[in-house]
């Protein structure tokens, strides 16, 4: 009894500790889903660990030399069913795990598409020195430090990046994945439930990293088309220029948002950044970052 | 031209008070010894006995007390950026600013990893293996030195860039392309380059000498199943030392003409390819972890077994579980970055082999288990620290083996869950097992045991303020709480970032008791003063005096069967007083002296520099000296000196009361 107890007493501080916006109160399926995997393996492999680490002390405690009770039996040095358990042990537990590592990694395939009956929503991310830009293609407008999607609805994210590597992440709604300049990255998220979700970049990516946050904006389905036909009539054009000079370094920029978005951006964004080596743009955004 | 390349006097930042303020420090502290060991003419015979030594057990003893030093420096790191966490919440920004804090995060990291974990464990190696294997030195002992001093001009090197231009502002791994020239056009990511390429060729060389010590080297008798098990894991680490170093060096070398002669291996343009540099860095890193932690393995092995007054349980299953880790090791690089985006196949694939690697892990703890299992545990200082690892080190590989599962990884992936668990293993591995045997053999280095009191003292605070500095940072990690944080603005993970703080104090705290253990051994060296065999040992290192000779042994010991040392004084209990024979002393010859260690590192000091910053002509200087030192070494007349049989016997004769079986 007081074995069962222990994971769940655990468990149940884990909880508390992830009540606030952690990954342990997710808002969608992808998160709820992986917190499920995070909670069986846990529970798997404390059913072998408690054990081993109560033994260990045990064993310790009642073969301390002063014990007289305890029987001393130098030459136990052997034994082939002890050997057999000893090795049968660890591999259970790894079966067991190994299983749930292997039918998540494809159930939660970052690639894979959310099964639902509504459109997925799809959003192109791109990482900056040291902000998020959102361009929803479909949709005609982009947004800064801030994603807003609609509530029950499948996002489907590209994401790339304008020079070094981050991480886009959104604790609560689940899998993270890179950034990476000339290469895209697919990531399919939602949210089941209305809220603001903090949003971040969980790789390093220098001095402005500390700020590179975005709130996640997840809204009823007709706020969203709202929110969509006010960004539309508001705000400049996203064009090939205008993202030249987003694209400077800059930190904490409060979010803001973009009314149209020339198309094929974010194919443009990809190339630019593997353009090849220009040494004026080069210098430039090396004095660039050394100034800042 | 410019004869100082990019050097001017902007490169020292005499306006930021605490980077001049720990550069002064530091400069005071060598003056200070410097001189204080010139006054007191100590020179000379610290050249003789120390610096130009190549005896294996003076180099080991160095690369401790160098790996102590730079403790110090990677734990100042530590304290620094736990204060920096603990107060830069909401709104404030702490006191460090950003170019400040992220260089101190990658320098922690740079020096724990390559300058104090690793020193620390060759240090072991180099003092135990030749006295375990019953032999009188390494296979190669001046490479031995050279390896030594190399390592040491990478530390120095390090430690320049401190006071001297900048420290890499990339984290410890160095990614591109934040790393290239582009991103980080400083003198950073040089010193970070240069002081691992210099150092990680003392490794590779380190590595290649230990593997031909124990495959050529062993004491008449001694096969492979009859070596201690310190031994096989020594082995299975060197093995993946020479197999992996190189791959490091090639990865940083391929920066390295990315960031000096335009290349394009990683960078953004010119159709770079950043993602490969994390796959080759991690395939040497995946293996470094076991590099790491595979001899502290077989100090747990030694110390258990000893302190059990016991064979270790199993020792075929743990031979077998060294070398499956071994090979294992480098099948599970991926794991570094599951969330790159590769196909659910192969995540899940590097995921599965990552579990399988606990499978021997899991196998090793049971055994260790099973030899205090029917022992007479004696609880001294180093089998505490092991009693310690076995419970940390579980919880540890088990929230590993979490983030193993690629969909857990997805949401732990470089949180402080990630941070909590590498120094979970890190420190409740390679820390404890070092201090295990620091403790262990330390009497046998030195001739008297260490302060039992401040030795029970310093582990208890490292093991309370480990859980206490530790744990809070698993709980961030759930919090959705990333790594390398300058500030936050969510206020509600500031009262585990004061706990951590605090738990970081309660380790200086430990490190102090450290230090003060060793002050009062050395004051206190009489009252402590110990036989050759004060734990009542096993293996053959017992067998010789404390401090061993040159020479190690008088006569090579001859082995018949496992743990010789524990089997002969059993029978010669039995044997009662019998009169052992006569022994039969021949000189002995042991290598001589070179200084070619320590010149090849000053010239290696000299390029690194030159090259940092970018002054060719010192680097070309620096180069042809390093040639004629080795040419002059080359060409040295003889290498090795007798010692006669009378000095060998004079030896024995004085020192066999202690040794007596």
């Amino acid at each position: 009894m007081r074995l069962r107890l222990l994971p769940t007493t655990l468990i149940g501080l884990l909880i508390l500790a992830g009540c606030s916006e952690g990954v342990l109160s997710p808002q969608g399926p992808v998160a709820s889903a992986e917190r499920q995997i995070l909670f069986n393996s846990l529970g798997i492999m404390l059913a072998i660990v408690i054990p081993t680490i109560l033994a260990t002390l045990g064993v310790a405690f009642w073969f301390r030399s002063s014990n007289g009770r305890a029987r001393y039996r130098p030459d136990f040095e052997y034994s082939g069913r002890l050997e057999l358990l000893v090795w049968s042990i660890p591999a259970m537990t790894v079966l067991l795990v190994g299983g749930v590592a292997w039918v998540g990694a494809h159930d939660l395939d970052p690639r894979k598409p959310i099964a639902s009956a509504t459109d997925p929503v799809r959003v192109q991310v791109v990482s900056l020195d040291w902000k998020w830009l959102f361009i929803y293609p479909d949709q005609g407008i982009a947004s800064v430090n801030r994603l807003t999607i609609p509530v029950g609805t499948p996002v489907s994210f590209e994401l790339t990046s304008s020079g070094v590597m981050n991480s886009f992440f959104v604790p609560q709604l689940g899998s993270q994945i890179y950034t990476m300049a000339g290469m895209v990255t697919r990531l399919h998220l939602q949210a089941d439930h209305a809220g603001r979700y903090r949003g971040l970049s969980a790789q390093y990516s220098g001095e402005g990293f500390a700020d590179m946050q975005f709130a996640v904006d997840a809204v009823p389905a007709a706020a969203f088309s709202q929110w969509v036909s006010a960004t539309h009539d508001a705000g400049p054009m996203l064009d090939a220029h205008a993202y030249a000079d987003l694209a400077k370094p800059s930190e904490a920029i409060a979010p803001f948002t973009y009314g149209d978005v020339a198309p094929g951006l974010f194919s443009h964004v990809q190339s630019t950044a593997v353009q090849p080596n220009d040494p004026a743009r080069l210098t430039d955004l090396a004095s660039k970052r050394t100034d800042k | 031209m410019n004869l100082l390349g990019k050097l001017d006097w902007s490169a020292i930042p005499f306006d930021q008070p605490i980077i001049m303020g720990a550069g002064a420090f530091m400069v005071l502290a060598i003056v200070g010894i410097l001189s204080w060991v010139t006054l007191k003419g100590y020179v000379p015979y610290l050249w003789r006995e120390w610096i130009t030594s190549v005896d294996h057990k003076r180099i080991g003893v160095m690369y401790f007390l160098l790996a102590l030093v730079m403790l110090l420096r990677g734990f100042s790191d530590a304290i620094m950026m736990r204060a920096q966490q603990a107060v830069a919440a909401g709104g404030a920004q702490g006191y460090l600013p950003p170019e400040h804090f992220d260089q101190v995060f990658s320098a922690h990291g740079t020096i724990m990893i390559f300058f104090v974990a690793m020193p620390f464990v060759i240090g072991l190696m180099n003092f135990v293996l030749p006295l375990q294997l019953g032999v009188r030195d390494v296979a190669f002992p001046t490479l031995n030195s050279v390896s030594f001093w190399l390592t040491a001009s990478g530390v120095l090197l390090i430690n320049i860039s401190l006071v001297v231009g900048e420290f890499a502002k990339t984290g410890w791994i160095a990614y591109p392309p934040l790393s290239e020239l582009q991103f980080s056009p400083g003198v950073g990511v040089d010193y970070y380059l240069w002081s691992l390429q210099i150092s990680g060729v003392g490794t590779l060389l380190t590595g290649i000498n230990f593997v031909t010590t124990i495959l050529k080297l062993r004491a008449p008798g001694m096969g492979y199943m009859r070596m201690p098990v310190f031994c096989w894991t020594s082995l299975a680490a060197n093995l993946l030392i020479v197999a992996a170093f190189p791959v490091l060096t090639a990865t940083l070398g391929m920066l390295l003409l990315d960031r000096y002669l335009g290349f394009h291996f990683f960078t953004v343009d010119g159709q770079g390819n950043a993602m490969m540099y994390v796959n080759l860095f991690w395939v040497w890193g995946h293996p470094e972890v076991y590099i790491l932690i595979l001899p502290p393995f077989g100090i747990f092995s030694e110390v258990v077994a000893t302190f059990s007054g016991k064979p270790l349980f199993g020792y075929r299953s743990m031979v077998a579980a060294t070398m499956a880790i071994c090979v294992l090791s480098f099948l599970v690089w991926l794991h570094h970055f599951f969330t790159m985006g590769a196909s659910a196949d192969v995540n899940g694939f590097f995921g599965v082999m990552t579990m399988i690697i606990a499978v021997p892990t899991g196998v090793k703890v049971f055994n260790w288990l099973f030899t205090m299992y029917g022992g007479r545990v004696r609880f001294e200082v180093p089998i505490l620290w092991s009693i310690g690892f076995m419970v940390t080190f579980v919880i540890g590989g088990m929230s590993g083996v979490l983030m193993a599962v690629p969909p857990a990884d997805f949401q732990l992936h470089n949180s402080l869950f990630l941070v909590a668990h590498f120094h979970n293993v890190i420190i409740g591995g390679v820390i404890f097992g070092v201090m295990a045997g620091y403790n262990y053999w330390f009497p046998k280095a030195f001739g008297f045991k260490l302060d039992e009191r401040w030795g029970r003292a310093s582990f208890w605070c490292w093991l309370i303020g480990f859980y206490v500095a530790f744990m809070p940072l698993y709980v961030l990690g759930l919090m959705g709480m990333t790594r390398r944080m300058q500030h936050y603005d969510n206020v509600a993970w500031q009262p585990w970032l004061v706990v951590a703080a605090i738990g970081t104090a309660i380790i200086l705290v430990g490190i102090v008791c450290q230090i003060v253990q060793l002050v009062v051994s050395i004051r206190d060296r009489d009252r402590l003063r110990v036989t050759g065999d004060p734990w009542n040992g096993r293996t053959l290192e017992w067998s010789t005096a404390s401090p061993p000779p040159a020479w190690n042994f008088a006569v090579l010991p001859q082995v018949a069967e496992r743990d010789s040392f524990w089997v002969a004084k059993h029978r010669a209990g039995a044997r009662q007083a019998q009169p052992e024979p006569a022994r039969q002393y021949e000189p002995i010859e042991v290598p001589k002296n070179s200084p070619v260690g320590v010149v090849n590192a000053f010239f290696a000091v000299v390029i690194g520099f030159a090259l940092i910053w970018h002054i060719w002509w010192m680097a070309g200087l620096g180069l042809i000296g390093t040639f004629l030192a080795i040419l002059v070494f080359a060409f040295r007349d003889g290498d090795e000196t007798e010692v006669p049989a009378e000095q060998v016997a004079e030896f024995d004769r004085l020192h066999e009361a202690r040794v007596a079986i």
